[in-house]
């Protein structure tokens, strides 16, 4: 038997960990000055931002005339952007030469959007059928009446005074609406066992997506007046719709095709196995798998499809930027930095739009995401 | 009781319920519509064209075009012929292409490092580039470089001087003109000597090291080789390169090698925009590659350098190369927007000025497609090759 000194009757409290392994000097050891070259590039870093910050304030906030400002004060030497010219003009960027009077014509159908589309994207919001109803069906047909007018009353307005932000939308919801279900038809197509089908679909597909956007819109612009019986004139807002959505929808199949090819051929044999029909495997099985795997890749399309409306000056529709760009040219606000402003206000709108898109995109991802978690 | 060997096979005959019958009814139905579809276009447009007295055809290539072009590869004035106006057009389209691609890819690779850096700060500042510079329209960010910065640049006589006789003002970039004499033909061909020694040395160091196991700094030796044997050659032919730096004259510059605005903005726009989507490209590439990869790699005792160009890096291009591809399609297509801004490339030569002269519409539509499309099957041609070579041999 020998004698215990000493026993702990406790287990001893840890440590907290050494000074420099924890806080700010850490984070900064670690995540900053990790090694020589990690200095270097933190100091060029630091660098680039102390002189990049200060600019961009200088423009953006200090230096620049405040909305309701006058030309005069965007006239000085040095001046930054001159907010008063975009808050002079916004209602042309927002509704292009549509009649003023009648601004409260898109107003509603702005408000309809908001109040139709957003509870269709907010997954909780309930009567979901009654929803999709009244956007896809109810919604388009009451824009066309309350903007192109000429009914109930209201005064006729064509659609070449439509403009702006307003025509931008336009193009960018019909063309995200037609072109998702006319990419799912193609990819079906090309991954039919129809020969016919099947050739028709690829031809349509590569031959669209080989060309430039311009050239497509160039064709809806020449090409598709020649196209129609004699005396039939094609809107423009029409061609630049078709041109848009034919263009997209070419993408759209692409991304599908990817998605139907990463299932696994046991889904399809499973679901032929079951019994069901073609309409029945692709719509219950297939798709509803594919579609989910390529989420980032639709949405990717969307933000271009978005991004390419810009495109429609070709057919001479004034969208956003095309709007922006005329008045960059108007005599009474001629400034030093009125171009710059007036890009930069544009830049935003679209930033703001296309941004708020990848962002939902990431939430469905994440929502989506049943499995397959690597 | 029934025997299952009586059971009978399908029955034969027409039947709506039959796949394959079903199929040819489809593809029948899907076929007379296309074709009545076409014909009905067909017949429009004949009658639209003899209805406007249009004529039509290609003979309009060989007819004097009677324009002028702002900027050209090789000479051409208003007595050329539109074939002529075609080929300046594709020309300046490819050389906007292969300069783009040559910054996009310059800067997206360092972008897209710059994103999986360690370095807190300077990974943030590569994510704001992609994600400002992604949501942009091309259209926008090419007038925004167009008409709110070389546009806003000073007048010719007070021409902002940067280093190297380089100036820019309202006109453009006027950037020294290199002219070599006539002995520099030997520095090219010593240069190529010394490439192919490299290549030799390259294969002697890898058989060395089988062999012995002993490295050779092939890049710095290789780098060494061809210093000294293009100064040599150049020190002993005699060749030397002087340099023609643009003056001011009284109302323009005079020599120097002018770079229009136009270009100089469309370059900068498809670089900037397109080095966007390669950085993201190159971060998913790289980050495809598992860790494991890596630890293995050090496992067998590889050294950093070999690590990266052995294993990482060939597993990465694998993932990165297919959409990188698709990338640089899209910059010669998005080259078309220069039409928005002025820059003589196809789709302005031809779509825009050559179509509105001759009024061949269908002609000139189809032919600059063809272009595209050319362009477009061949790349992926290359491509499906290239991934059947790449492709992960699966067991």
């Amino acid at each position: 038997m020998t004698d215990i000194a000493f026993v702990r009757s406790e287990i001893e409290k840890a440590q907290p960990a050494p000074r420099s392994q924890t806080g700010l000097v850490a984070w900064l050891r670690k995540n900053l000055f990790a090694s020589v070259s990690d200095t270097i590039l933190t100091v060029v870093a630091v660098v680039l931002l102390l002189w990049l910050v200060p600019q961009l304030y200088g423009f953006l906030i200090g230096r620049a005339v405040p909305p309701g400002g006058t030309v005069e004060q965007c006239r000085v030497e040095n001046v930054g952007a001159c907010w008063a010219y975009i808050a002079s003009e916004i209602e042309f960027f927002i509704y292009g030469f549509y009649p003023m009077a009648e601004y409260w014509r898109p107003n509603i159908v702005f408000a309809m959007l908001a109040l139709i589309g957003l509870p269709l994207l907010w997954p909780s919001a309930p009567f979901k059928i009654v929803n999709a109803i009244l956007f896809f069906v109810v919604f388009p047909i009451a824009s066309v009446v309350m903007l192109s007018g000429g009914m109930f009353g209201l005064r006729y307005v064509p659609t070449e005074q439509w403009g702006g932000l307003l025509v931008t939308l336009i193009i960018s919801v019909v063309g995200i609406s037609l072109s998702l279900p006319m990419g799912i038809l193609l990819a079906l197509g090309r991954q039919s066992k129809l020969p016919i089908i099947k050739t028709l679909c690829i031809a349509f597909i590569e031959l669209i997506r080989a060309v430039p956007l311009i050239t497509i819109l160039f064709m809806a612009s020449i090409m598709l007046p020649l196209f129609m019986p004699q005396g039939t004139t094609v809107d423009k807002l029409v061609r630049a719709l078709v041109g848009v959505t034919l263009f997209a929808s070419a993408y759209m199949a692409e991304v599908v095709r990817g998605g139907m090819q990463a299932i696994g051929r046991g889904q399809y044999e499973a679901a032929a196995a079951l019994g069901l029909g073609y309409w029945q495997r692709m719509g219950f099985i297939i798709l509803p798998q594919a579609l989910k795997h390529v989420i980032p890749g639709i949405v990717g399309n969307f933000i271009s499809l978005l991004k390419d409306t810009s495109l429609v000056y070709i057919v001479g529709m004034k969208d956003l930027l095309e709007a922006v760009k005329t008045k960059n040219d108007a005599i009474e606000w001629a400034s030093p930095t009125q171009s710059v402003t007036g890009y930069i206000f544009a830049a935003a709108v679209f930033w703001v739009l296309c941004f708020s898109i990848s962002r939902y995109s990431r939430y469905w991802e994440r929502r989506l995401n049943t499995g397959h978690k690597r | 009781m029934a025997s299952i060997d009586t059971a009978q096979s399908p029955p034969r005959g027409f039947s709506f319920n039959d796949p394959v019958v079903r199929g040819v009814i489809y593809q029948v139905v899907v076929a007379v519509l296309v074709v009545v579809f076409l014909v009905w276009i067909v017949n429009n447009t004949a009658i639209n064209l003899k209805a406007q007295n249009k004529t039509s055809g290609f003979d309009f290539l060989w007819k004097t075009a009677g324009f002028d072009i702002s900027f050209t590869l090789f000479p051409f004035d208003r007595t050329s012929l539109y074939w002529q106006a075609f080929l300046v057009g594709l020309t300046n389209t490819v050389l906007v292409a292969v300069i783009g691609i040559f910054f996009a890819t310059l800067i997206g690779f360092t972008i897209g490092i710059a994103r999986l850096s360690s370095n807190y700060l300077v990974s943030r500042l590569a994510t704001v580039y992609v994600e400002t510079i992604r949501n942009i329209p091309l259209l926008l960010q090419l007038f925004f470089w167009y008409f709110a910065v070389l546009k806003t640049m000073p007048a010719v006589r007070d021409s902002l001087a940067l280093p190297l006789d380089t100036f820019i003002n309202q006109r453009g970039l006027f950037v020294p003109k290199p002219i070599p004499d006539e002995q520099f033909v030997w520095v090219w061909v010593g240069l190529a000597v010394a490439l192919v020694l490299w290549l030799v040395l390259r294969q002697w160091a890898k058989a060395r090291l089988e062999r012995t196991g002993k490295r050779f700094p092939v890049f710095l030796g290789g780098l060494a080789l061809t210093l000294v044997i293009v100064g040599l050659v150049w020190v002993v032919s005699g060749a030397s390169v002087t340099f023609d730096p643009p003056v001011l004259n009284r109302f323009n510059f005079k020599g120097g090698l002018e770079l229009p605005p136009e270009l100089v903005a469309l370059v900068f726009g498809l670089s900037i925009y397109t080095a966007a989507f390669i950085a993201e490209l190159v971060r998913g590439g790289i980050q495809s590659v598992s860790h494991g990869q890596t630890e293995a790699a050090e496992a067998l005792g590889l050294q950093d350098g070999d690590r990266l160009r052995l294993v990482i890096v060939p597993q990465a291009m694998r993932v990165i190369i297919p959409p990188l591809t698709s990338q640089y399609l899209n910059l010669t297509k998005n080259s078309s927007l220069g039409a928005a801004i002025g820059y003589p490339e196809l789709v302005n030569v031809f779509t825009g000025t050559t179509l509105n002269q001759t009024g061949r519409a269908i002609e000139v539509i189809a032919l600059t497609m063809l272009v595209y499309l050319i362009l477009s099957l061949g790349t992926s041609a290359i491509m499906n090759w290239y991934n059947a070579r790449v492709a992960l041999v699966e067991r």
